[in-house]
């Protein structure tokens, strides 16, 4: 279980979070929508370690972890898809996955966890000697979901999955992250597409201008009027 | 690692041999002669400099103004050395002397500059080594602007292809490391490469301090061979000097670097019989190679036994077309 307490981030004078908490269950998808700027990727990298909060506390299965570094948080089981899906462009996609393995010493399990990713994304299997900058975005979202799979998380970060993808393609993306969330991993999803992230999320949150303004399930989310009106379009 | 030393490793050895073999015997028969060395020591020194930058800047991704601040250290402190102790052995533990203090100087020196990107780094390495010239500048045992004279001279070719061979080499296995591939991570995308458990810092350290290394060798190669030193040698026009060799053979390319050090050594040395227009001509060359090849002779590939097979295949490919 994730547990964000009350953080606060600033960029210099900007104070991008304010108070945010939020939790996150064991083998659940949580989404956190809402507009352009709303603070949900900082929170993101908050969580990861990728940005240190000025206060506040993170918490994984109870233990604090806030001050933990990015790779001890890797370590820990946390793993994350930036936002961009930011690929190895001149490496192969091979290589991009036994980098997502990097700090696993494991060789038979890395062995075993390769052959799982082939098998959930055979495209990346047919592709894996091709450099990553040439595959097309669809393809480069898989690597990256992959690559952040290789490190055997026991919860997976998700930032904007659906981003510049044609809409055949996300759907295809979000049943992935069903099927990853069955296969008993937990996933904490940023994204825009409040509508596609609700219809697969068990529990939602609604962020504005750095604060969390609403939370509830994804299905009370989704009927909601305010909602509705902000960000499913009518 | 395994691989890179597997992979054909015999026709490698015999490579390096034959090399070694065949430059050794036309020195002694006399075909190169005393100036063709001091071009050979210059590839060779040049080689070990734009290996080493190149495993900054061109594999880790940090635009580095302070390759020749390293190879001063290396150079002073093996000169000081060997003059202490004229022997073999006192030589090459000004080698290893000077390697090893170039190398805690570029930690020391990475540990806060690293966490700058792309121009901040290169004006801060680039104030670094004005710091370490000014330094040799001003201290009593380097001689200051007088500099240092008459530093035996115990290498020869052995041992400049020992020393270059062996930079390479390293730097080749060093790459192909899992270490290596995190640097690599490093310069493709920083942000994914943390966000994959890889300690950023730490490995952008390791690779300047490995890269600080090794200018120590190639400056102590320099104070060995030229036995003169004197801090001017080793100002900003040396670190750019470099640079133009690694940004000519191809960032991410050892070979490119091996390449571009023989072709830039060669074109310098057949324009000695034109002086007056030996720098216009070389500076022409400089930018039509970087009109026409702006990724470098080699951009990020490497010379490899698969590239003649790709060739090979392509020409053939041709063929076949031409016959149907």
């Amino acid at each position: 279980m994730l547990e964000i307490k009350n953080i606060n981030v600033h960029f210099g004078m900007i104070h991008a979070l304010k108070d945010v908490s939020l939790t996150v269950n064991d083998g659940e998808i949580v989404t956190l929508i809402g507009a352009n700027g709303a603070g949900k990727t900082t929170t993101l990298r908050t969580a990861s370690g990728l940005k240190k909060p000025t206060s506040g506390s993170i918490l994984l299965d109870g233990k604090d972890i806030t001050a933990a570094t990015p790779q001890d948080r890797v370590k820990m089981g946390i793993s994350q898809v930036p936002e961009g899906r930011r690929v190895f462009s001149t490496m192969t996609v091979l290589e991009n996955l036994e980098l997502g393995a990097f700090l696993r010493r494991d060789k038979d399990g890395i062995a075993r966890d390769l052959n799982t990713v082939y098998e959930r994304f055979p495209i990346l299997a047919d592709r894996r000697r091709q450099a990553a900058g040439t595959l097309s975005g669809g393809e480069q979202q898989m690597l990256a979901m992959g690559r952040a799979l290789m490190s055997r998380p026991k919860i997976l970060f998700l930032d904007e999955p659906s981003m510049g993808l044609a809409p055949l393609l996300v759907q295809e993306i979000f049943d992935i992250i069903k099927a990853i969330n069955e296969t008993g991993t937990t996933i904490l999803l940023v994204e825009q597409n409040a509508s596609m992230a609700l219809q697969v999320a068990h529990q939602a949150y609604v962020m504005e201008t750095g604060s969390i303004v609403l939370s509830g399930t994804g299905t009370e989310l989704s009927q909601s009027e305010e909602i509705k009106k902000a960000y499913l379009g009518g | 690692m395994k691989n890179a030393l597997k992979k054909g490793w015999l026709k490698k050895l015999l490579a390096l041999a034959a090399t070694y073999g065949v430059v050794q015997l036309l020195i002694s028969v006399g075909i190169v002669n005393d100036y063709l060395q001091a071009t050979l020591a210059t590839i060779c020194i040049n080689m070990v400099l734009a290996v080493s930058l190149n495993l900054i800047t061109g594999f880790t991704g940090q635009f580095s103004l302070g390759h020749a601040g390293f190879m001063s250290i290396g150079a002073y402190v093996c000169g000081i050395i060997t003059l202490g102790n004229p022997t073999l052995p006192g030589f090459l533990l000004g080698v290893l002397a000077g390697a090893v203090v170039a190398a805690v100087v570029g930690c020391l020196v990475g540990l806060p500059t690293l966490r700058l990107r792309g121009d901040y780094l290169a004006i801060a390495t680039l104030g670094m080594s004005e710091i370490i010239r000014i330094v040799f500048l001003n201290l009593e045992v380097t001689n200051g602007a007088a500099g240092l004279n008459g530093i035996p001279q115990f290498i020869n070719w052995t041992w400049l292809f020992i020393f270059t061979a062996g930079t390479i080499l390293l730097i080749v296995n060093f790459l192909h490391s899992s270490h290596g591939r995190a640097c690599i991570s490093i310069r493709e995308d920083e942000i994914a490469a943390e966000a994959m458990g890889i300690n950023t810092t730490k490995y952008k350290v390791i690779s300047f301090t490995i890269g600080a290394f090794f200018a120590g060798v190639a400056g102590a190669m320099y104070a060995s061979y030229f036995y003169f030193l004197k801090p001017d040698l080793f100002g900003f026009l040396k670190s750019v000097d470099i640079l133009v060799i690694v940004v000519l053979g191809g960032m991410g390319s050892i070979s490119g670097s091996i390449i571009a050090a023989v072709l830039l050594a060669l074109i310098s040395t057949v324009l000695q019989s034109f002086p007056e227009l030996r720098m216009v001509i070389y500076s022409l060359v400089l930018v039509v190679i970087m009109i026409f090849r702006p990724q470098g002779l080699m951009g990020s590939r490497e010379i490899s036994l698969s590239l003649f097979k790709k060739w090979s295949e392509g020409l053939r490919g041709r063929k076949q077309k031409e016959v149907a």
